[in-house]
């Protein structure tokens, strides 16, 4: 299979090795196996396109109405031999597909911590992938390490070889986190969060971008992905470290607010709650989170003695990007405390309690997917 | 009265001398050369006193002929349209490099991609295959008119009230800036408070009650009324396909209303469907939306296969090869775009069983759209294949579409998905199957049925012209896409940092100006076949030696369509019926029963885009006395039992006569 | 494949002289495709609930740490709502059932009391929505409340429409007396009212008796 890959590499890569087409060459090892799967397929097909389109030509040649030598069967209209050729072939070429496809599917699960850093690393138990939480805002990027407190806007580094977990969110609409080089997209979706897993494997400067259109500033929503080896990456963290600012809930609500073509901005210490209260849209003081409110409709919610919890809750339903609120609104404040609803305080509330047994609705499972994560999954975190 | 913010805004609701975009000066200029457009037009109609002939005669018709072609050409004109839109993409894309902004900002470019992709999906396919659909199908099983005339009147008038809302926002406030799918958060009222959103929903739910009360009706006429003898494996593939695409559309648009009017609910009364907060789910909407989305799809492209196989089989001059699977493999494509709608967001964290289901559902519509091709290839093997201009759209469709089905598998394998998803690679993609498919059959139909809707041919040559500009034209527009989608370049995006992007950009702007000159070769094309028309007339009604029963009929065909109803032995009944000596009747004529004109649909449509207007500017009191009028109206219309006529017999036998002695001309 | 009659079947068999035209033909009787057509409009509304009852599902747990169904839902006025709709089912049954007899007065009073045990079914909807959002169970309060208030609300329109329907064509009918298309809209409104009654149960079972026994 892999010389049948390689040589049928060559001249798609001769056709585009004129041009930067990063797809079909990227630097981490995910990209590498879906840029084989994009080929692989693409050869499968070909073994019906080719002979399809071939056959169009040389049929509409031969056949032409000046060709008095070709013959002309005006009634002939069924062969059981052929209509069983022109069904099974395709099918044939689709059971192939289809098996590849079910097994690329699972490998190459953006959710599956990874098995390899490349063909024939395998990943052993001792590594530890390097955590990142990525949160799309508008329209810049923040990535917060929290294994070394630091954060930076529209700016990433990774060393070369290490399997990195990203954890992905956003603050207000749909994006999707894009880096071609890397790994496939995957979306950024507010009040969820998304995971990827990858490596790069070169060292180098990469383009990464909102691959899901989220507004007026969208165009520019760019960073750089900076692949270093090990030494350059601790002097990136340490140079972080040492210039950086504070990034706290204040700060984050300031940096959230729309802004376009932002430089890259380095942050020496970041909330350690941050990351979980931007998934669970409750970083402004005295929004419940979304967890505390899941875990409270699933003992039934708080009865009609919640009506009036509406302030605490509302998030970006009405107002937002500038925009005052269309419906005028006459809510009562909350009846408890926010940050304690039922007596919990925030600092109590680790990033893993969130309830994973399924909540149910009206007669269906609850699609767990509203908040925190989705369904439970395979997490090495 | 002015000064009074809280009385203007019962008055005009949030309308305005702002909503006016007379700071933009593309807007000023195209609202300029329209309103110069319109007045030349309508003091041309006024001039030749062409109001009355056009309201008695077609606007108030209830002739699915007439109905068929004023479908067509709204399809055409908003074609102009959307065209634009894609041209100034073009230009933006090409000229934005560098640190240039460009000549569109944001605000203007967001709004031409959604609008591009609006008016090219609902106001210039759906029109174009429904027209072909209301004038092919009631003559192919040999019907006069469809199940529900006055309904069909009205469905073509709501198609055309949501055009004119999408129109009118480009020059009364604004368009959606949220992508032609809008989805939320993004569309919600926190992030587009303005119109445009607005204008997007009630667009498309006053176009969608026509779309669904057409499917309706053409379904109704299919089961109902073909000829004596048709059974379902003796239907014209066209009608069956038609069959495939209105039982999509009856099961498929109702969700688009369904989950449009959740979104509405959301923007203006404040409901929680698809909020962040108040535990709403924004990917409910995207899998609704794709519910109705996917099927889609295949509304549009089911038609385009009916027309290759009826024109293959024509000018093949041979029976189509593998009838019985060609209807098998309609059918199973119909029933299976219902399983695929989730590959539209692999990359919204599914999980990988979840992805493969749906990746492996979607590359089995593959096969029976495999077999369709090779059906038509097999028609073409030991015919006499005449390469008339419908006959050149097939063929470069055959070679043009298997390249977009074979990227659509390509996309629908979930980890090749996650690198090739909303990119420009995406984007060749569906141009390719829809540009390359629909686009290229409605132009085979166009040309193939146009000497049966107006008796004469269209012109060869600038036919000839216009299909390779548009063909040639569509390589260069969107190879260049595929590559930039391999160079991982996504999707409306308007400006760019890398410069060894542009030449692409450049190659494919070239490639939409050569269509440009396509479209305006077909402009071309149609005026000078009217010049033309006595050369190029269609005395027989039978111009390409066809083989289904519109064919029978004179061209144009009578009001009444067939004096008698066609009874059918064979699937190529019009073929049949001449193999074996079929003669004309030349008398027993009997008077016709038929349904009368009414205006009763436009007036419908009018109040409706009335109210649509006055509820996206929030005009309340406009809303609710339009509403009360709309129902008024619609009441007073089931007050009327009188809703047909008979054709006199004394009539019919004219009209027959006069067909007789142009035969015996045309035979002398 | 109605017009496809055995006659003309037979006629397409006659090997001799084969038969490319009816030339004995009498115009179909109007309308005679109106049941199927407003059976498939009722299938394509029938999608539009189904969209309605797969967002109830979806969304009908989301509280938003407000009431849920519990608090909220009051059996026994939704039983005798409930009852209502039933019933004027089956008066409308017997409304039908009297046409057929061509009892055209006796027709009218059950259509009458069709109309005003639908209006009794609104009216107790309409106190049941106004008792919730008193209390503050808006629609705006949480996705559950949304979905809830969309859901029975369509209903509740289509209910209204067919009142509407219904007395229009108590009108035509009074003036116009059981003519063929009358009969045709009456047996289309029949459908249509039989559609809501069971779309009603389905609302019944899914969010009232579920939500309260969960």
């Amino acid at each position: 299979m892999k010389l049948f890959r390689n040589i049928a590499l060559l001249p798609l890569l001769a056709l585009l090795g004129g041009c930067n087409a990063i797809v079909l060459n990227p630097a981490g090892d995910v990209a590498i196996q879906q840029r084989d799967l994009v080929i692989i397929s693409t050869v499968l097909m070909l073994f019906i396109i080719i002979p399809v389109m071939a056959l169009t030509v040389f049929f509409a040649w031969r056949y032409r109405q000046s060709n008095k030598s070709a013959p002309y069967d005006p009634d002939w209209d069924h062969s059981t031999h052929l209509e069983l050729v022109i069904w099974a072939a395709p099918l044939l070429i689709i059971i192939c597909l289809g098996a590849i496809t079910w097994m690329a599917t699972h490998l190459l699960d953006p959710f599956r911590p990874l098995g390899r850093t490349a063909p024939g690393q395998a990943v052993t138990r001792e590594v530890k992938p390097l955590k990142v939480e990525v949160v799309a805002l508008d329209w810049k990027w923040l990535f917060i390490y929290p294994d070394y407190g630091i954060a930076t806007v529209n700016q990433m580094a990774a060393p070369v070889d290490q399997p990195i977990h990203f954890r992905i969110s956003a603050s207000s609409v749909m994006n999707a986190f894009y880096v071609p080089a890397l790994a496939g997209m995957i979306y950024a979706m507010p009040g969820m969060q998304t995971q990827l897993h990858a490596v790069i494997n070169k060292p180098g400067d990469f383009k990464g971008f909102s691959a899901n259109y989220s507004g007026d500033g969208f165009s520019k929503m760019r960073f750089d992905f900076l692949a270093r080896d090990d030494a350059d990456f601790a002097k990136w963290v340490s140079d972080i470290k040492a210039n950086g600012g504070n990034l706290g809930r204040t700060e984050y609500l300031e940096l959230e607010k729309p802004s376009e073509g932002v430089a890259v901005r380095k942050y020496a210490s970041v909330d350690p709650q941050l990351f979980h209260r931007v998934v669970n849209l409750c970083v402004q003081p005295g929004k419940m989170c979304m967890h505390e409110m899941a875990a409270i409709d699933a003992k039934g919610g708080l009865g009609l003695a919640g009506v009036n919890l509406v302030q605490s809750i509302e998030y970006d339903k009405s107002a937002r990007r500038g925009s005052a609120p269309i419906l005028a609104k006459a809510y009562v404040a909350s009846v408890c405390t926010t940050d304690a609803p039922m007596g919990a305080d925030m600092a109590d509330v680790q990033v893993t309690p969130v309830s994973s047994t399924p909540l149910l609705g009206a007669g269906l499972p609850r699609p767990a997917a509203t908040f925190q994560s989705f369904a439970p999954r395979p997490s090495n975190s | 009265m002015f000064d009074n913010p809280e009385l203007m805004k019962a008055i005009f609701g949030r309308l305005s001398l702002e909503a006016l975009p007379l700071h933009e000066p593309i807007l000023v200029a195209t609202f300029i050369a329209v309103a110069i457009g319109g007045v030349a037009m309508v003091g041309a109609l006024t001039y030749f006193k062409l109001w009355g002939y056009l309201w008695k005669e077609w606007f108030t018709s209830i002739d699915h002929k007439r109905i068929g072609i004023m479908y067509i050409v709204l399809g055409l004109v908003m074609l102009l349209r959307g065209f634009a839109d894609a041209i100034m993409m073009r230009a933006q894309q090409v000229m934005a490099f560098n640190g240039s902004e460009g000549y569109l900002n944001a605000h203007h470019y967001d709004q031409i991609f959604t609008a591009h992709g609006v008016i090219m999906i609902f106001f210039v396919a759906m029109p174009l295959v429904t027209g072909l659909m209301n004038y092919v199908v009631p003559l192919q099983i040999g019907a006069r008119d469809v199940a529900f005339p006055f309904l069909n009147n009205f469905s073509f008038w709501m198609t055309t009230a949501g055009a004119a809302l999408v129109m009118a926002s480009l020059f009364i406030g604004e368009f959606a800036r949220t992508g032609w799918l809008a989805y939320p958060p993004l569309s919600n009222i926190a992030y587009s408070p303005d119109v445009g959103v607005d204008y997007y929903i009630w667009s498309l739910q006053v176009a969608g009650v026509g779309t669904l009360l057409s499917g309706v009706n053409l379904i109704a006429t299919i089961v109902k009324m073909r000829a004596p003898g048709m059974t379902l494996m003796k239907m014209p593939v066209f009608t069956w396909t038609a069959l495939c695409t209105n039982v999509l559309i009856v099961a498929a648009f109702p969700v688009l209303t369904g989950v449009l009017a959740l979104l509405s609910l959301d923007r203006y009364a404040g409901t929680n469907f698809f909020t962040s907060d108040f535990g709403g789910n924004a990917m409910m909407y995207v899998n609704l939306i794709w519910i109705w989305g996917h099927p889609e799809v295949y509304i549009l492209i089911l038609p385009a296969f009916g027309i290759f196989s009826e024109v293959v089989s024509t000018f093949c001059g041979k029976r189509l090869f593998g009838y019985t699977s060609m209807v098998y493999a309609t059918v199973v494509i119909t029933i299976l775009s219902y399983l695929v709608w989730l590959h539209h967001f692999f990359t919204m964290g599914s999980g990988a069983s979840v992805n493969s289901f749906f990746g492996i559902t979607t590359m089995i519509i593959s096969i029976p759209t495999g077999a369709k091709m090779f059906n038509w290839l097999f028609t073409m093997y030991r015919g006499r294949i005449r390469f008339e201009v419908p006959m050149m759209w097939t063929v470069a469709f055959m070679l043009t579409f298997v390249v977009g089905g074979m990227t659509g598998v390509l996309l629908a394998v979930p980890p090749a998905d996650f690198v090739l998803h909303n990119s420009l690679f995406l984007i060749a993609h569906f141009h390719n199957v829809i540009i390359g498919g629909v686009v290229f059959g409605m132009f085979a139909g166009i040309t193939y049925w146009f000497p049966k809707a107006f008796g004469f041919k269209l012109d060869p040559f600038w036919g000839k012209m216009s299909f390779w500009f548009w063909v040639i034209g569509f390589w260069f527009a969107f190879m260049p896409l595929y590559v930039l989608g391999l160079m991982g370049v996504t999707r409306r995006l308007r400006v760019f940092d890398d410069p060894s992007l542009q030449i692409w950009f450049i190659i494919a702007a070239l490639g939409a100006v050569m269509i440009a000159v396509g479209i305006a070769c077909f402009l071309i094309q149609i005026a000078v076949s009217i010049k033309n028309r006595e050369k190029l007339r269609d005395w027989t009604g039978d111009p390409w030696n066809g083989r289904t029963l519109e064919w029978s009929t004179s061209s144009p065909p009578p009001v009444y369509n067939f004096a008698f109803t066609p009874v059918i032995h064979d699937n190529d009944a019009w073929w049949d019926m001449k193999k074996r000596g079929y003669e004309r009747p030349a008398d027993g004529f009997k008077a016709i029963h038929m349904p009368s004109n009414t205006s009763a649909g436009i007036i419908l449509a009018g109040i409706s885009a009335l109210v649509a207007f006055a509820l996206i500017w929030q005009i309340w009191w406009l809303a609710i006395v339009g509403f009360v009028g709309l129902i008024g109206t619609a009441i007073g219309h089931t007050f009327n039992y009188h809703r047909s006529f008979d054709i006199p017999r004394e009539q019919v036998v004219e009209t027959e006569r006069a067909r007789t002695q142009l035969l015996q001309t045309a035979r002398a | 494949m109605t017009t496809t009659t055995a006659a003309s079947a037979a006629l397409a068999e006659t090997k001799e002289a084969p038969v490319f035209y009816v030339a004995d033909e009498h115009d179909h009787p109007e309308g005679s495709s109106t049941m199927l057509g407003f059976w498939l409009y009722l299938m394509s509304d029938c999608l539009v609930f189904a969209v309605l009852f797969a967002t109830y599902g979806v969304l009908g747990a989301n509280y938003a740490a407000g009431p849920s169904p519990k608090e909220l839902f009051d059996l026994p006025l939704v039983a005798l709502n409930t009852s209502m709709l039933l019933l004027s089912s089956i008066t409308y049954g017997f409304a039908v059932l009297e046409m057929q007899k061509k009892n055209q007065n006796a027709m009218l009073f059950w259509l009458v009391v069709t109309g005003l045990f639908g209006a009794a079914f609104l009216g107790i909807e309409l106190y049941e929505f106004a008792h919730m959002i008193h209390e503050g169970a808006t629609p705006q309060r949480s996705a559950f409340l949304s979905s809830f208030f969309t859901l029975v609300g369509t209903h509740g329109l289509h209910v209204t429409f067919g009142i509407i329907w219904m007395i229009t064509l108590i009108v035509q009918v009074w003036k116009f007396g059981l003519i063929e298309a009358n009969k045709r809209r009456l047996l289309c409104l029949s459908m249509f009212w039989h559609f809501l009654d069971v779309v009603w149960i389905g609302v019944f079972t899914f969010v009232y008796l579920m939500g309260v026994l969960r």
